[in-house]
């Protein structure tokens, strides 16, 4: 569906995933985060580039991904995205959060 | 004489073989397959052996059965591939090649996880996505007297992403015909956010958790397993205790790809996901599990993909173009306990939908729905993967890319 997110038109699922990462700014990260009440910082931002890498090089998120990426370590990810740091930092980043077939 | 040799005799591999020996010249052409291992294994039928469904008999034979002639069928360790001089370094021997199939899948790797392979491992802790570990799960089951049975998922990408919630489906199903479900507490542990991630799937089957009186804890990224008090823990500190966990660990794929620096961090191979050439080496293409395409790692995406890449390979060898062809396309059983299963059928786009198949308005199997003649499909399917699919027959009527006739995209319609 579409809504409107910091200004910008974008297409999102129904639980607030963009569908269309090319329509992702850094504007509507904030926003996203701003909702999960997250204030976006530094560290925030790097995961999110890291995420936004692994995403276009079509590899598989998971925490331990995070843990080896040593770009954090996986106390500091839950301190910066609490209650579910992947579903919450892949929806910042304008990614699909990580699903199965089914 | 140009060599193209195969690296891995599973699955994959096996059907590359079959396919090609057939269209690749003779003359022009000699193919060789390496595996180390002599033993082919029905890799589904691993889900029914834990529950005395299947034998052993049931879901192995010796590979070597499955090789056509004129396939040079070589049972050898793989050293190292070196893709700078299109050579593969086996254990006693160096092979060059012209073109390289990689095939060598991906399996469970436990010691990703601290205190998986601890003192309770094969003892109150299982995995079933190993011949030997269905057969040790199946030994604990047949007398094991109940308590608290966690089914957990460590991370994604896994084999098979339906196997976890089959094996709670089965379990749940092997303990009512017991007379014992009301001794077993079952909770189905998940890193993602829920037993079904795509939303016609959530829609069409949230009810089978409950219906089945399955406990959920999902967004559970697993730190460790803590053997003394038999309980595994989240990096966000939650915990869920267990007398009997049957885990699926993390997934990788073969050590002969980290050693010879060809894959990412869980050492998939990057893979054009339409073509199945690799992103690095034009005269290497890769297939199956072994790939870092986000299509399911299954049996039947392996079989679509299969059709494809002979055809490239084809297409390489005259020096044309590849077909951006290959769609993610999967075709799945699910087994749901009871003598019923559910089938779905989808592809890197479409998500799993409504429908018959693979008639339109006939069927005579319902996609997304439970049916007893789904687990009949299921059921029949150990033979067509003998005799057929290994051997590259068509399935009929089966295409490699998804079909939209019949199917229903409209979940509200369904309703």
């Amino acid at each position: 569906m579409e809504t409107v997110l910091a200004g910008f038109k974008v297409n999102v699922t129904d639980e607030g995933y963009l569908t269309d990462f090319s329509q992702w700014t850094n504007e509507i990260g904030f926003e996203i985060a701003k909702e999960h009440g997250i204030e976006m910082t530094d560290q925030h931002w790097k995961v999110i580039e890291y995420l936004q890498e692994k995403f276009n090089n079509n590899e598989a998120l998971s925490i331990r991904g995070i843990k080896k990426s040593g770009i954090i370590n996986i106390k500091e990810f839950y301190s910066l995205f609490p209650g579910g740091p992947l579903k919450i930092s892949t929806k910042v980043a304008g990614i699909p959060k990580p699903v199965s077939c089914i | 004489m140009k060599n193209l040799v195969i690296l891995g005799a599973g699955t994959s591999g096996t059907m590359m073989a079959n396919h090609l020996v057939s269209k690749l010249s003779k003359k022009d052409w000699k193919i060789s397959i390496i595996d180390q291992y002599k033993t082919h294994y029905y890799q589904p039928g691993f889900l029914f052996l834990p529950f005395d469904t299947y034998t052993e008999d049931q879901v192995k034979k010796v590979g070597k059965k499955f090789i056509p002639k004129g396939v040079n069928y070589i049972q050898k360790k793989i050293e190292k591939i070196l893709p700078e001089d299109n050579k593969v370094e086996l254990e006693d021997e160096t092979l060059d090649y012209d073109i390289l199939i990689i095939a060598t899948g991906s399996k469970i790797a436990p010691d990703e996880t601290d205190g998986l392979l601890g003192p309770l491992w094969k003892k109150d802790i299982f995995d079933f996505y190993t011949y030997e570990g269905a057969l040790a799960l199946r030994n604990k089951l047949r007398d094991w007297e109940g308590g608290k049975l966690v089914v957990h998922l460590t991370e994604m990408p896994i084999k098979c992403p339906v196997a976890p919630l089959e094996f709670t489906f089965l379990a749940d199903s092997f303990f009512t015909n017991k007379g014992m479900r009301d001794k077993v507490e079952i909770t189905y542990v998940t890193p993602l956010t829920g037993a079904f991630t795509k939303p016609t799937c959530s829609s069409a089957l949230g009810y089978l958790l409950k219906d089945k009186n399955i406990h959920m804890e999902s967004d559970f990224a697993i730190e460790c397993v803590d053997n003394e008090k038999k309980e595994i823990v989240d990096y966000g500190g939650k915990k869920v205790p267990f007398d009997l966990l049957v885990t699926v660990p993390t997934n990788m794929g073969d050590e002969v790809i980290e050693r010879s620096g060809l894959g990412d961090d869980l050492n998939f191979v990057p893979t054009h996901k339409h073509t199945l050439q690799s992103k690095e080496h034009q005269n290497i293409f890769v297939i199956g599990d072994a790939t870092n395409v986000p299509a399911s790692k299954a049996g039947s995406v392996a079989h679509f993909q299969a059709e494809t890449l002979t055809d490239n390979i084809l297409l390489y060898t005259k020096g044309y173009s590849l077909k951006e062809e290959f769609d993610g396309h999967a075709n799945c059983f699910i087994e749901t306990g009871h003598n019923k299963a559910l089938l779905i059928d989808f592809n890197y786009d479409q998500e799993p939908v409504h429908g018959t198949f693979p008639f339109s308005k006939i069927g005579p199997l319902k996609l997304l729905k439970e049916s007893v003649f789904n687990h009949w499909g299921k059921l029949a399917f150990r033979w067509i993967y003998w005799n057929m699919l290994l051997k590259g027959i068509p399935i009929p009527f089966v295409g490699r890319n998804m079909s939209f006739k019949g199917k229903i995209f409209d979940i509200k319609k369904e309703k």
